[in-house]
């Protein structure tokens, strides 16, 4: 058999492809439940640890733990939507008026937090995570940021507590939207953090999500939380010690 | 002919000859600081040991199988074609790999992330096929891939071993030199060790001390 031959080659690349195409389409299916698995974990936990919890089983501290999951359009409660149901990378490129936007409300040892989600840019890919509000919806209570594709050790580094132990007690909302600025070195104040060397895209990539993500909750946490004028110095004091 | 067929099967499968193929690449002929393929990949996931670990691992699985692949199916694979062949097993191993990684140590994939699917453009995974698979067989061309993948693995951990513990005080993610009083001392992270830059710098230390003690390896004028 001449293995030069046209025929030959053409048969020969055509044989590969199709045994390459069968390995790779049995690897992929049979290796998907375990990554959906992974990646649903995943989201879980992260909800979680914006909260500040840790645990083994993600899954049912998460039933435990979230009391709601709600849809909210401009400042309003989707009735029956979850958000399960969002995708998040649409939703955020969506004016804040027509966007719906995933609220996760949870409760622990009595005290309530406001999870929101947030997503968007980094340098190499998408930056996504949670942040969670006390109970007041105004004051950060915690953070949890991930990413696709950031550079190790440089941007990559906004998922660790490094740079996500600065955002507790930052005020985002007071009467309107007060942010969170991501600052180079002289960070200081309830309004700033300080960004990471070498990975300033991603930095700022972090404050410009934050602004983007947080600005449709303001008006649902401020009518939420209007009529409970309650004591405000005691729940803080609370919160710390459970820090 | 026939004497050749004979001398092959008396060689053993660990042979002298053979346990050559695995450990020449270690230092005689290493991939990265000899041969100086696959160096891009060597200066980005050198950060922090664990993804060099990982990355290590991938790449030996991949040259190993990717060798063992082409070398069972070398006589019959159309010369013309020959590079499209190499790449289309390389290219299929190596979305396996990523696929696995997802599937059971998801965290460092995500590390990882965009280099497992570089692997395919790691030189020396070609290099080795073109080299050595194409005209030796199956057994000899996975020890050889072994070889060479560990060779390239073996130098990512020394650069990221310096690199993880002066650039973030860590050794696989646990604190080394708080606990070691390195910080009072006087010291702080060189954030210089995360930048790609010395990665290049570390690499070229390590070359540098390689060639001090094997004199075979420097040129002669």
């Amino acid at each position: 058999m001449n293995v030069n031959s046209n025929s030959y080659t053409y048969a020969f690349a055509i044989g590969l492809v199709v045994v390459v195409a069968a390995a790779l389409a049995v690897a992929a299916t049979g290796l998907k439940p375990a990554q959906d698995a992974n990646i649903e974990l995943e989201k879980k936990a992260n909800i979680l640890s914006s909260i500040g919890l840790q645990s083994e089983d993600p899954a049912a501290l998460y039933d435990q733990v979230i009391k709601e999951q709600i849809v909210l359009l401009n400042g309003q409660v989707v009735d029956g939507k979850l958000p399960g149901s969002i995708d998040m990378a649409a939703a955020v490129a969506l004016p804040a008026e027509q966007r719906e936007a995933p609220l996760y409300v949870a409760q622990t040892d009595g005290e309530t937090y406001y999870i929101i989600p947030v997503r968007g840019k980094g340098l190499w890919g998408p930056i996504w995570g949670y942040l969670s509000l006390k109970s007041d919806g105004k004051t950060v209570y915690g953070a949890k940021f991930d990413h696709k594709s950031e550079t190790p050790g440089l941007g990559a580094e906004i998922s660790t507590p490094m740079f996500t132990d600065q955002f507790p007690n930052k005020v985002v909302f007071s009467d309107a939207y007060t942010g969170i600025e991501v600052r180079k070195g002289d960070a200081s104040g309830d309004q700033q953090v300080d960004g990471i060397s070498g990975g300033t895209i991603t930095s700022v990539g972090v404050q410009a999500m934050l602004e983007n993500c947080l600005k449709p909750y303001q008006t649902f946490l401020a009518t939420r939380n209007a009529p409970a004028a309650a004591p405000q110095a005691t729940t803080d004091t609370l919160t710390v010690a459970t820090l | 002919m026939s004497t050749e067929v004979k001398t092959q099967e008396k060689e053993g499968l660990f042979s002298k000859k053979n346990r050559k193929l695995l450990t020449d690449p270690f230092n005689e002929s290493n991939p990265i600081t000899v041969q100086v393929l696959g160096i891009c990949s060597a200066l980005a996931i050198t950060v922090k040991m664990k993804p060099a670990l990982v990355m290590g691992l991938s790449v030996m699985v991949v040259t190993a199988f990717s060798n063992l692949i082409t070398s069972l199916i070398r006589n019959y694979i159309p010369n013309r074609i020959r590079i499209i062949v190499q790449l289309v097993v390389v290219a299929a191993l190596v979305i396996i790999v990523d696929q696995i990684l997802k599937a059971y140590v998801y965290d460092v994939s995500k590390q990882l992330s965009v280099f497992v699917g570089l692997i395919i453009t790691n030189c020396i995974i070609m290099g080795r096929i073109e080299a050595f698979s194409l005209g030796n067989p199956p057994w000899k061309s996975f020890l050889d891939g072994i070889g060479n993948g560990a060779g390239y693995g073996a130098i990512l951990i020394v650069v990221a071993f310096f690199r993880e513990l002066l650039g973030s005080g860590t050794l696989f993610d646990f604190p080394i030199l708080e606990p070691l009083g390195i910080y009072e001392m006087g010291y702080k992270n060189n954030g210089m060790m995360l930048l790609p830059p010395m990665a290049l710098i570390m690499l070229a230390l390590v070359i540098w001390a390689q060639r001090s003690r094997t004199k075979s390896l420097i040129e002669k004028e």
